[in-house]
């Protein structure tokens, strides 16, 4: 129900959300006007806002001493990769979870979500051994295993909450008609929950795209996302703000550019459920 | 064929037992309704022969062969569900020929089951609509649509006509009572409305508390109820039900006489004030308070002209007495 709010208020509630919105974008702003300057300028005091010599010498830079669009590939692979091999595993479970639910399925999905609260670092030696061993460091497919592990139970919840929504006894139906357990989750139950899958899909492939721990530690060149082309401006020759900026706008382009598309059907899938 | 036996089927769920053990026979090609008041277990014993739930103990077999274990899918049973239960994704075609689908039937003959159905039912014009176009009473027609295309053996509805309205309700029994007619395939109907029990039915099955109180055609349960649940439910209104010294004189703990086997006369044994009339044009209703009884209803003529505060002496029909004994049965 709409509640009655006075002019006043709703200009300044209006304003101080304009407010937070912009301290939270101001980051990202001053990372692309940065990008655009030269090195002088990027460290200039006072802080150059928008009246200086707009330049894109440090993408050619950036472009000509690191390969961008080999780290993109390598995000893209990753990104993708672990968002698909999560799904494959994550379907199943959320349908057992959320339709055959048994006396410990809760405290399974919360110890599921709790592993999502440790830090990573506490597994770092552990995983970085057994990358040893298999001979899984610097390779994609290490890192798609590695992202799926540490986002399959946000993809398990997600589903989870999703398949929740789905009448029962829709897929009694469907059992009725005699559909198998593989037909009745391809046919039946799958094609209902695109909103939710394409959602999780969305937040899966954005959260694998940022993430920085492990794609950094486990990779040196051949599998290096772009978290890696990154990181690899920052420390060498010491501080090139310009050209991090530039490469760090290059490596977030893609991600915001695809988020900026499907921010409806983000916004969707993580409110979804909340009301009825 | 569709015969459907079981054999001392119990269910319980956890510590909760819901049916305690049960026999019945349901032949091939009959209309059989389960009817009961909620929670009497008629819709668990639905989904105990569907295989949506596993029977706890027992045995069921359809056509001889022991189906308790047998996964829903492979019973060859449809069902019709309460919600429809219809793919919000697929359009009607596609609804109806699912099952085909999953039988692995070549799909030019799954096409032409589907027209089929869909002329019988109605639904040519709406093939390619979904769902959510369809009014309540299309998509009822839809699920029953793509129980027949299968050509089950048994066909189970789960309280079908409870989301539609009145008027509705009243078309769809009639179109379900003609496709029994027609088909001749087992039916298993579950219902908490008595009229569609009495007015569909072979063969009605009372259940309460998840037993069986009796088995038999709507007449037999209406004119010789085994007990006092099945005389107050079986009919509308329900049976007036008297204790006491009117029931001992007669040599029983509790007498029944119908709303319709009682007559208004002057000089009548019992003698009461109307409290409300009832008119429903072709019958009027009178609940009346009985002297020494307590409230009372009875069926008068549509033109009856009996109202609030008149007092009036009724008479039972002779020979329309139904007796019950201490424990409830019929002497």
């Amino acid at each position: 129900m709409a509640r009655a709010v006075s002019p006043q208020r709703k200009a300044a509630m209006t304003a101080l959300a304009w407010g937070v919105a912009l301290l939270i974008f101001f980051p990202i702003l001053w990372m692309v006007l940065t990008s655009f300057k030269t090195e002088a300028t990027a460290v200039a005091q006072p802080p150059q806002w928008l009246f200086f010599d707009w330049t894109v010498e440090n993408y050619v830079t950036v472009q000509a001493q690191r390969d961008y669009f080999g780290f993109f590939l390598n995000s893209v692979i990753i990104a993708v990769g672990s968002t698909a091999l999560g799904l494959l595993v994550a379907v199943p479970a959320a349908w057992s979870m959320a339709f055959v639910p048994g006396a410990r399925t809760r405290d399974l999905l919360m110890w599921m979500l709790s592993t999502k609260m440790m830090p990573a670092v506490a597994v770092l030696v552990p995983i970085y051994l057994i990358f040893v061993r298999l001979g899984l460091l610097d390779t994609r497919i290490g890192l798609v295993v590695v992202l799926m592990l540490i986002n399959l139970p946000i993809i398990v919840w997600m589903l989870y909450t999703y398949f929740r929504e789905i009448p029962a006894e829709i897929l009694e139906a469907a059992r009725m008609d005699g559909a198998t357990l593989r037909s009745e989750i391809l046919y039946v139950l799958t094609p209902m929950a695109v909103p939710g899958i394409a959602s999780t899909v969305l937040l899966n492939i954005i959260l694998a795209w940022n993430e920085a721990f492990w794609t950094i530690t486990l990779t040196t060149v051949d599998a290096a996302p772009l978290t890696k082309f990154i990181s690899s401006f920052s420390s060498p020759q010491g501080l090139f703000y310009a050209k991090l900026s530039a490469a760090s706008t290059m490596a977030i382009a893609p991600i915001l550019i695809m988020g900026w598309f499907s921010q409806k059907q983000l916004v969707r899938g993580l409110t979804f459920g909340a009301v009825k | 064929m569709g015969r459907i036996t079981l054999r001392n089927v119990t269910k319980g769920f956890g510590e909760v037992t819901v049916i305690p053990s049960l026999d019945l026979e349901i032949d091939d090609g009959e209309f059989v309704v389960f009817v009961g008041p909620s929670g009497c277990g008629k819709s668990t014993l639905l989904r105990l022969i569907a295989g949506l739930e596993d029977a706890s103990g027992g045995q069921i077999l359809i056509d001889g062969a022991d189906a308790t274990r047998v996964p829903p899918a492979r019973r060859q049973l449809a069902m019709v569900f309460q919600s429809y239960a219809l793919y919000p994704h697929m359009t009607v075609r596609n609804n109806i020929a699912f099952p085909l689908r999953m039988a692995g039937v070549d799909p030019a003959t799954a096409a032409r089951k589907v027209e089929a159905a869909a002329r019988v039912l109605n639904l040519t014009a709406y093939l390619d609509r979904r769902p959510g176009q369809l009014s309540g009473g299309q998509r009822q027609r839809v699920a029953i649509g793509r129980a027949i295309v299968r050509e089950p053996k048994a066909f189970l509805f789960d309280e079908p006509l409870s989301n539609l309205d009145a008027a509705l309700r009243g078309a769809m029994r009639l179109e379900i009572t003609e496709l029994h007619q027609s088909l001749r395939t087992t039916m298993v109907y579950v219902t908490h409305d008595q009229v569609e029990a009495m007015t569909m039915a072979d063969t009605i099955v009372v259940l309460n508390a998840g037993r069986i109180e009796q088995v038999g055609s709507p007449l037999d349960l209406y004119n010789r109820p085994a007990n006092v649940f099945v005389a107050g439910f079986i009919g509308s209104p329900r049976m007036n039900l008297i204790g006491g010294a009117d029931a001992a004189a007669m040599g029983a703990a509790t007498i029944g006489v119908r709303p319709e086997h009682i007559d208004i006369a002057a000089d009548g044994p019992w003698r009461g004030q109307v409290t409300v009339a009832e008119r429903l044009g072709a019958d009027t209703f009178l609940h009346v308070a009985v002297e020494g009884i307590g409230p009372m209803t009875v069926r008068a003529g549509g033109g009856h002209g009996a109202t609030h505060g008149d007092t009036i002496g009724l008479t039972p029909q002779a020979g329309r007495i139904h007796r019950f004994g201490q424990d409830g049965r019929a002497l």
